[in-house]
């Protein structure tokens, strides 16, 4: 059969590729458009390497058809940074260590900014509540809540 | 999987006829989330698979006035999560809804998509039966009506006829002194299934119950509508007495499984338990109203 044509918006740029009706938007990321930065892990939406977000809501794209991108806009993390200026979690992340692997590292920060973007002052629990979709075989939790908690308190006191 | 058909049609006509025309060999898509894993596991191998989220009914949240809500079968946890005036009129159906997986799963993951996946264990679904709603399902021979408990038919099994879709929940308006409310017990502290789930809904007047449903997940082949429990809670104050006996018709309404979350007694146990915590928040929540 026939691959379907999407048109869609990948990290603000319009795009277009093709798939099979079942290939997962994570197999499109990673085929055809080489975003690599999307990790698979389990492919069952359990642990949240690969999330994403779609208009601007968080989502695992394993657990998304490629062909529902069409007309949406999609963001990943090779879209955090500006340029050579990393996202305050990105940056935050890197000076206190808050990842071991890496693996788990790209979901966990699409996560935490949708986390801070909804709630720009989260309570450790909010945090750990919030990040629960994203699981981190390494077990380096500690350090990623305490990364997302101070990116906080930094975002917070810059927008003053 | 590479013959699989993708289809997204703009109206309900045509995916009641699509569904019924691939005569068993199609899967409705809403959020996907039970879907797309079960296809990865290769238990579903659908031919065609109908995504249903371009039709607006499918997506839409009505407000009927006092109370009243119709939600799409389509509308994901998050986006009901947003809506303020359900949020102030169903807190139990929301946060019951909201349970349901991790916040990636709750972008997509649908009450409709509960109901239909059939688990015994769905977190949403005690919730709707104890707020009394009543899905509207569209197929070949038109529309009809059916109270939740009435859909499920045992674990991963409905009521629905081949073709018919689930379009949408309609949850009743909210008298005066109303509260709702849903709690599960999970062996770990979040992203689990429910070893018992338990939904309350009453009505109070003057701190005397005037109306109670009573929803039970998790402890039976379906979920299912408490009547001896809410029977016990109508007429009374909440005092211990009737408590206790909304608790012991929770129990004997149990018929568990045994398995690596709860064994049969813990379930049954746990059952009454729960419906005395969960009938204190209702009944708080009623008090504000």
């Amino acid at each position: 059969m026939a691959k379907i044509h999407v048109s869609t918006t990948v990290n603000g740029e319009p795009v277009e590729f093709l798939c099979d009706a079942s290939s997962s938007m994570l197999d499109a990321l990673r085929g055809p458009l080489g975003l690599t930065g999307t990790k698979e892990g389990c492919g069952t939406g359990d642990c949240g390497a690969c999330s994403i977000t779609v208009d601007g809501r968080l989502m695992c794209s394993c657990l998304m058809l490629a062909v529902e991108a069409e007309g949406h806009e999609i963001a990943t993390i090779e879209g955090m940074a500006q340029g050579d200026k990393l996202h305050p979690l990105q940056q935050k992340f890197l000076e206190m260590a808050a990842l071991q692997c890496g693996i788990c590292t790209p979901g966990v920060l699409i996560s935490a900014r949708s986390l801070l973007e909804k709630n720009p002052d989260p309570t450790e629990e909010e945090v750990r509540f919030g990040l629960a979709g994203n699981l981190c075989r390494c077990t380096g939790y500690d350090k990623i809540v305490r990364a997302v908690l101070e990116t906080a308190a930094e975002m917070r006191e810059a927008a003053r | 999987m590479t013959d699989i058909r993708y289809l997204a049609p703009r109206t309900l006509d045509e995916a009641v006829g699509a569904f019924a025309a691939a005569a068993g060999g199609a899967r409705i898509l809403a959020g996907g989330t039970d879907l797309l894993v079960q296809m990865r596991a290769g238990v579903a191998k659908p031919g065609t698979i109908i995504d249903i989220k371009k039709i607006p009914e499918m997506t839409a949240i009505e407000d009927l006035g006092g109370g009243a809500f119709r939600i799409g079968a389509a509308v994901s946890g998050a986006v009901l999560a947003e809506h303020a005036g359900f949020r102030k009129a169903w807190p139990g159906v929301l946060e019951a809804v909201n349970l349901i997986g991790s916040k990636q799963v709750q972008g997509r993951a649908s009450p409709g998509g509960n109901l239909c996946n059939a688990s015994p264990a769905g977190d949403s679904v005690p919730a709707m039966v104890a707020a009394g709603a009543v899905v509207t399902i569209q197929g070949p021979n038109g529309r009809r009506e059916l109270p939740v408990e009435k859909v499920p038919a045992g674990p991963g099994r409905t009521n629905l006829t081949p073709g018919e879709i689930v379009v949408s929940f309609t949850l009743p308006a909210r008298p005066k002194g109303s509260g709702d409310a849903y709690l599960r017990m999970i062996p770990r502290t979040e992203m689990d299934i429910a070893v018992v789930g338990m939904g309350v809904n009453l009505v109070l007047e003057g701190g005397v119950v005037k109306a109670a449903r009573v929803g039970l997940g998790a402890v039976a082949p379906t979920v299912l509508l408490v009547e001896d429990a809410a029977r016990a809670l109508i007429g009374s104050r909440l005092d211990d007495a009737a408590l206790e006996a909304a608790a012991a018709a929770c129990r004997a309404a149990c018929k568990p499984i045994n398995d690596k979350r709860g064994t049969i007694a813990y379930r049954i146990k746990v059952a009454g338990v729960l419906l005395k915590r969960t009938a204190a928040i209702a009944a708080r929540r009623a008090g504000g109203n």
